[in-house]
Order: C-alpha cells, then structure tokens, then sequence
C-alpha cells in the first residue's frame, strides 16, 4: 500500500515537472528565439503565407518543379511513406505512370529521386540532378530560355551535409518561388 | 569514402561521448556518501518516507511494478479520455479501446510501438501527459533497474531503493539530457508550438493542411530514452521531426549515447571498468558488423526500377529521404534496432531485403547496446550464461566477478532468454497461419512473412520500429502485441534482479590463478560466440523465410 501511495506521489510530480515545467521552458526559448518554430511558414511575394519550407506540397503544372513522389498525396495531416518492398512488382507499376508524367525515355532516363517516393511523402527535396532534369520543361511553360532557369537551379543548389553529401539538393517549394518572383 | 567518415564520425562521437557520460551516470545514480546528498533531501521530500528505505531484490522488483501499474493506469486514462480534455485544437475524437490498450503498453514498457499516426489520431495533452510524460519515466525505470543489479552484483546486500534511482533517473539524468537536445533541435529548425494545424493555400491554389504542434520537446526525449515513438506517422523521415543534416547527426547520437554510456556506469559502480570494457568491446563489434551489413546491401538499387528508364546511381531510395544523405537510413536502422529505440529515419518495410535482416538481428540479441539500463541487463544475461558455459568447458566452478554462479542463476537466464525467443516465434507462427495476419498484409510472398516476424521481434524487444505497410490496428494485433511487450518488458527484468539478489547474498571466493578471468580478450570471444550461437540457432530458421528467401529470389 505505501508503494502505491509512493507511485502515485512520483507519478504526480514528474508529470508536474517533466511534462509541465519542461514544455513550458522549451515552448518559451522556442517562441523568443526561433522564428522556425511555428513550422518554418514561408510568404509569396504578396506576403501571403504559401506554405512550409519543410514541407512538400503538390506540383502538378509544367510550369512548376515536381517534387518527388508523394505515397499520400501530399497529405500534410497524414503522411507516410510507400511501405513497399523494393522488389514490390507495385512500385514498377507506379513508376510507370510517373516516368510517363515526366516524358521520360530509354535515352533520357529519370533520376531515381524522382521515381522512389520518400519516407514521409513529405520530402522538401528533389536533387539538383533532378531539377535539371525537369528545366527544359519549366522552360518551355514559361517561355524562358533553358539556361536562365538552369543558373537559378545552380543558385539555389547546397548540399545539407558538406563535403559528407557531396550530391547537391535543392528546395522545390522555394524553387518555384523564385520562378513566380520572376528568376 | 563520404559514407565512411559520416559513419566513423556519428559512430565514433557516441564511443567517445560515452566515456564522460559514464562517469556522470555513476555520479547522479549511485552516488558516494556525501555526494549529491542535496538532490537525494529534495527527492525524498518528493518520494515521502518509503525512499530512505533500503530494499533486497523482492522489494525492489515488487515498488518497480507497482509504479508501472500506476503509470500504465494514469496514461490509459488520458488516451481514453482526449475528446473530453484540453489541448486538443484540431478536435481529435475518441480511440478505440484496444488501441488505447495497445498504446498505453507500448509506452509504459518502453517500446513505442504505434498502431495510430500521431499526427491523425492523438491531441495535444495525450502527446505530452500520456506519450512524452511515459517517454521520461519508463527509461527512467531501465536505468534504476540496471543501478539495482549493479549494486546485486557489487556484493552489497541492500539493491538501493527503486523510488530514489527512479527520481535520480529521471531528474539527474533523462531530464537534462533532454533540455540539451531540445534546444540544438530547435536551432536545428524544429517546430515547437502549440497552435493547432496550419491552414495554407498552396503555389497552385489547393488548400494544404500541415500538421504540426509541440515537436522538438517531444522528439528530444523520444530519441535520447531508447523510446521511439514519433510524434508523426512516419517518425523521424517527416521533415518536422527531422529538418536537416544536422538534426539528423544529432538524433542518430542521440539513439546510442546513453545505453553506451550504462556499459561504463555497470563497470563503476561494481568497479569493474575492465570487465566493462571487453563487454562494450562485444557490444561494438556486433553492432559494426550489422551496420556494414546494412549499408552494403542498401547500396543495391531499387530492383523494382530495373528494367525502367530511372537512372540509379545511389542505392535504393525507395522510402528515403534525401537530406540526410545516402548512408544515413541504413546506419539509422541499425541504431535504433541495436538499441530498443525503435525510431526510424526511412521506411524500413521499403529497405532491401538483406538491409532489413540487419535490425531484425539486432531485435533478436536486443544487447548490443540495447535499451537505457535494460540493454546491459540483457547481456547481463548472457554473461551469466556465457561463464556458465565457459566453466563447463574447462571443468571450474564458474564465478561471475567473483559470486559463484550456480543451477538456480543458470535457471532463471535461461528462462529469460526463451521468453524473447518464444514471443517472436510462437505469435509470429500463428498470425502468419490465419487471417489475423494474413489479412493485414502489404507486400506479398516472402516480404509479407517478413512484415509479421519483424512486429513480433520489435515487439519482444521492446523496440518500436516496424514494417509500417502492415496494417496492424486491428483487435488481434493490437491485444496481442500489447500482451507480448508487458510480459517481454518485466520478465527480462525481474528475473536479472533476482540472480543480482542471490548473487548479493553468496560468500566472495577469493580470485586465484585458477579462476576464469571475465577481464580478458579470451571472455570477450566467449560472450561473442555464446550470443552469436544462441542467436543463431534460434532464429535462422524464420530470418530464411523472410528477408533470406526474398533476397535470394530477386536479387541473387
């Protein structure tokens, strides 16, 4: 009975303490020093909030970079990744359709990163190779000549690891962006 | 070559992290007299009279299970009560009772295993004052239980008492850690807010709903307390609960540090730090030797793209993502399965099939370093086995730093080490025979075998990760799952505890020339060989209908 009693009063003070007093010491540095905490909102030009730096949203205009495959659309309340095995005669399928999406062929073939959907479905990214990939055709929408919208990819290209990951990345959302900004 | 350096260093800065984290754990748990005696007033002014007294094995076991029932019974009234409590701005409706069973055992025995999407189904207050809250206190419980057998095995009659270490644990220890890693992930651009979900209208004018809330606490203590379970569906590939490269390195040593770190705190408090050694040395060795099986296989390519126009060059990125680079998923999965962790950072139903065998073994010897506090007592196990095999061998009594180990510790090891293997194995047999499982599948052929095996291990282990194409909130798996974590949770600790106890109470034998040394090289290969031939017998049989026969039919 009295480890009962004692179980309940340590039940009670490290809710009170870890729970409460450690949330709010976190929630309170995050609300004073990082803007990013609200979900890393970006703004169009119009100061209208478009969406998350972070977070994928679904491009389907050829005037726009596509981001990876989405295995939930996109679905920013319910994500989640493929679940299926590499050998999965179901991924062929799906790859399919989105080779035939981006007019890919034997002699220009699709970067894997846009043909395998990623773990969150919710994948910022695309690779620079990527994005490359896809300028003739962001090109030709906005009537722009190819080498304009392949320096822009350049400009925004980084890699998030350094010299660690030397393969270059570059954030789709802000891509387009840029492209509705004007280049 | 990057890969390489990416994983020397995350792998190496955890080693060496460990060492001073040790001498901390050893400080804040079992501290000297005189040491930390401010903090030891405060925690019984917090405990009342019962934490000044000094408990034998039984007592100590029977306070650790009393507080896990009031937990559990705490944290299943929040999960079943969510539509009716605050903090749950986007309205989340009721859960289905066992769901809340499953959920509410999955947490408080340290597993995480998830049959909900965070994101989809749990408001705010059932994130923090039932999951974060469980996510403090149940590796808490581990590293008291570890502190407990340590001083068992020490020699000395009385085990500490269970509601002190608890508090040390999660104040000292759990806590601060947890501060620290909050405030680098939220430089690293984690969200941490709670407003509800955020309402946009995207580029080409659909609405976007993202989900989002009190992230970076929540992860900190999800990645550092071996626990697991992800504030969203897919854990730690979705971009909020992992934003970048860096937050990745930082979660990726975030999984390993502390259970290295109990190896050292064992080897202090019984002042034995060369025998703690050479157990970290057969800890290192089992978990490198996976981590380059993973990464190895993981730079296949997706077979599935073989005969398409995709052009691959870096390994399959099926269920990937791509900021963290190419090595990051596999050595990811190997972590956070040599560990009870059970958090992922790709999907692990979509690894190569070979990769995936990878943490299933580490789930299957759960000791390399395993979960706070119960990894070491997992090999603890294994030690006691390992000298009682090597004492056979050459015809001396077997002793165990310096307690002689007989029929009734042999016993009890034994009996701890089959509940793991007969909770994978039996329920793995019998969901893949019926519609229980049968009927839940997502991949088909020998994958679908893999998906019940691997929520069976993660089960048994306590881990938490799981092939998530598998739909699992069903009334059978969830009761089912929900059974095998409690009974794999507590045995595997009570029964340690009780070999501590008798181990406590035999008279010391001198150590001679004749004694088996547990400090040298040649133990270290025997624990090696014990665990690998333990191992080995008993789940090569299932890993070859798995992973081995889908492996061998497409990419052989």
């Amino acid at each position: 009975m009295k480890s009962v009693i004692a179980s309940i009063r340590l039940a009670l003070v490290t809710l009170a303490i870890v729970v409460g007093g450690y949330t709010a010491l976190i929630l309170g540095i995050a609300q004073v020093f990082t803007p990013t905490a609200q979900g890393s909102l970006i703004q169009n030009v119009e100061g209208k909030i478009i969406g998350s730096s972070l977070i994928a949203q679904k491009f389907t205009q050829p005037k726009y970079f596509w981001p990876r495959p989405s295995a939930v659309d996109y679905n920013a309340s319910g994500a989640g990744g493929s679940n299926k095995s590499p050998t999965s005669a179901d991924l062929t399928d799906r790859a399919g359709k989105t080779l035939a999406e981006h007019g890919a062929t034997a002699e220009k073939p699709l970067p894997a990163d846009l043909a395998a959907a990623s773990g969150s479905g919710l994948d910022p990214h695309i690779t620079e190779h990527g994005a490359l990939y896809q300028a003739e055709r962001v090109a030709k929408a906005r009537g722009l000549p190819q080498d304009k919208v392949e320096a822009l990819i350049h400009r925004h290209a980084f890699a998030p690891g350094g010299f660690l990951t030397p393969e270059k990345l570059v954030n789709v959302l802000e891509l387009n962006l840029a492209l509705d900004a004007g280049l | 070559m990057n890969a390489f350096l990416f994983i020397v260093l995350i792998v190496g800065l955890s080693a060496v992290l460990s060492w001073p984290l040790g001498r901390y754990l050893k400080w804040a748990m079992d501290p000297e007299l005189g040491q930390a005696s401010f903090f030891d007033r405060l925690f019984h002014m917090f405990g009342g009279r019962l934490t000044n007294q000094a408990q034998n094995w039984k007592q100590y076991s029977l306070s650790l299970l009393v507080f896990n029932l009031v937990i559990f019974s705490v944290s299943f009234a929040f999960l079943a009560l969510q539509h009716h409590l605050p903090l749950n701005p986007d309205g989340k409706g009721p859960l289905e009772g066992s769901l809340i069973f499953n959920t509410a055992a999955s947490f408080v025995t340290n597993t995480n295993l998830q049959h909900y999407s965070g994101e989809a189904a749990m408001s705010y207050l059932s994130q923090l004052c039932a999951l974060m809250w469980l996510q403090f206190v149940t590796p808490a419980v581990g590293l008291a239980a570890l502190a407990a057998i340590a001083r068992g095995v020490a020699g000395r009659k009385e085990m500490g008492n269970f509601f002190l270490d608890l508090q040390r644990a999660t104040f000292l220890v759990m806590l601060p850690v947890a501060v620290i890693v909050a405030v680098l992930f939220l430089i690293g651009g984690m969200p941490m807010t709670l407003q509800g979900a955020a309402k946009v209208m995207t580029l080409e004018g659909v609405e976007q709903v993202i989900a989002r809330g009190p992230v970076a606490a929540f992860i900190a203590i999800k990645q550092i307390g071996t626990n697991g379970g992800g504030y969203f569906g897919p854990n730690s590939t979705h971009p909020f609960e992992n934003p970048s490269f860096l937050t990745n390195i930082i979660s990726t040593v975030a999984i390993i540090w502390i259970p290295m770190g109990c190896v050292w705190m064992f080897g202090r408090i019984t002042r034995r730090i060369h025998h703690a050694s050479i157990v970290f040395a057969v800890m290192f060795v089992l978990m490198s030797c996976r981590i380059v099986g993973a990464v190895y296989y993981e730079s296949a390519p997706t077979q599935a793209f073989s005969k398409l126009a995709v052009e691959q060059t870096t390994g399959n990125l099926e269920g990937k993502e791509l900021r963290f680079g190419t090595a990051a998923g596999p050595l990811w999965a190997v972590l956070t399965t040599s560990t009870s962790n059970g958090s992922v950072n790709s999907m692990h139903d979509s690894l190569n099939p070979m990769t995936g065998l990878m943490p299933m073994i580490g789930m299957w010897l759960n000791e390399d370093f395993g979960g706070v506090g119960v990894g070491f007592i997992n090999m603890f196990i294994y030690l006691i086995l390992g000298v009682f095999v090597a004492g056979m061998m050459v015809g001396r009594t077997p002793e165990y730093l310096g307690r002689r180990v007989e029929s009734h510790e042999v016993k009890l090891a034994v009996l701890a080490l089959f509940v793991h293997a007969l909770f994978i194995l039996a329920p793995t047999a019998l969901f893949a025979a019926t519609d229980w499982g049968a009927k839940t599948l997502n991949n088909v052929g020998a994958h679908g075998f893999s998906e019940i095996l691997y929520e069976f291990s993660s089960a048994s282990a306590n881990n938490g990760s799981g092939f998530e194409g598998l739909g699992d909130n069903t009334i059978p798996w969830n009761v089912a799952t929900g059974l095998v974590m409690l009974l794999a949770r507590f045995i595997p600790i009570i029964f340690p505890l009780a070999i501590a106890g008798s181990l406590a109470a035999k008279k010391p034998s001198a150590e001679s020339a004749g004694t088996l040394g547990v400090e040298n090289l040649t133990f270290g290969f025997m624990l090696l060989a014990t665990i690998l031939f333990i191992g080995a017998l008993t789940f090569f049989p299932a890993a070859t209908l798995g992973p081995i026969a889908e492996h061998l039919q497409f990419m052989g």
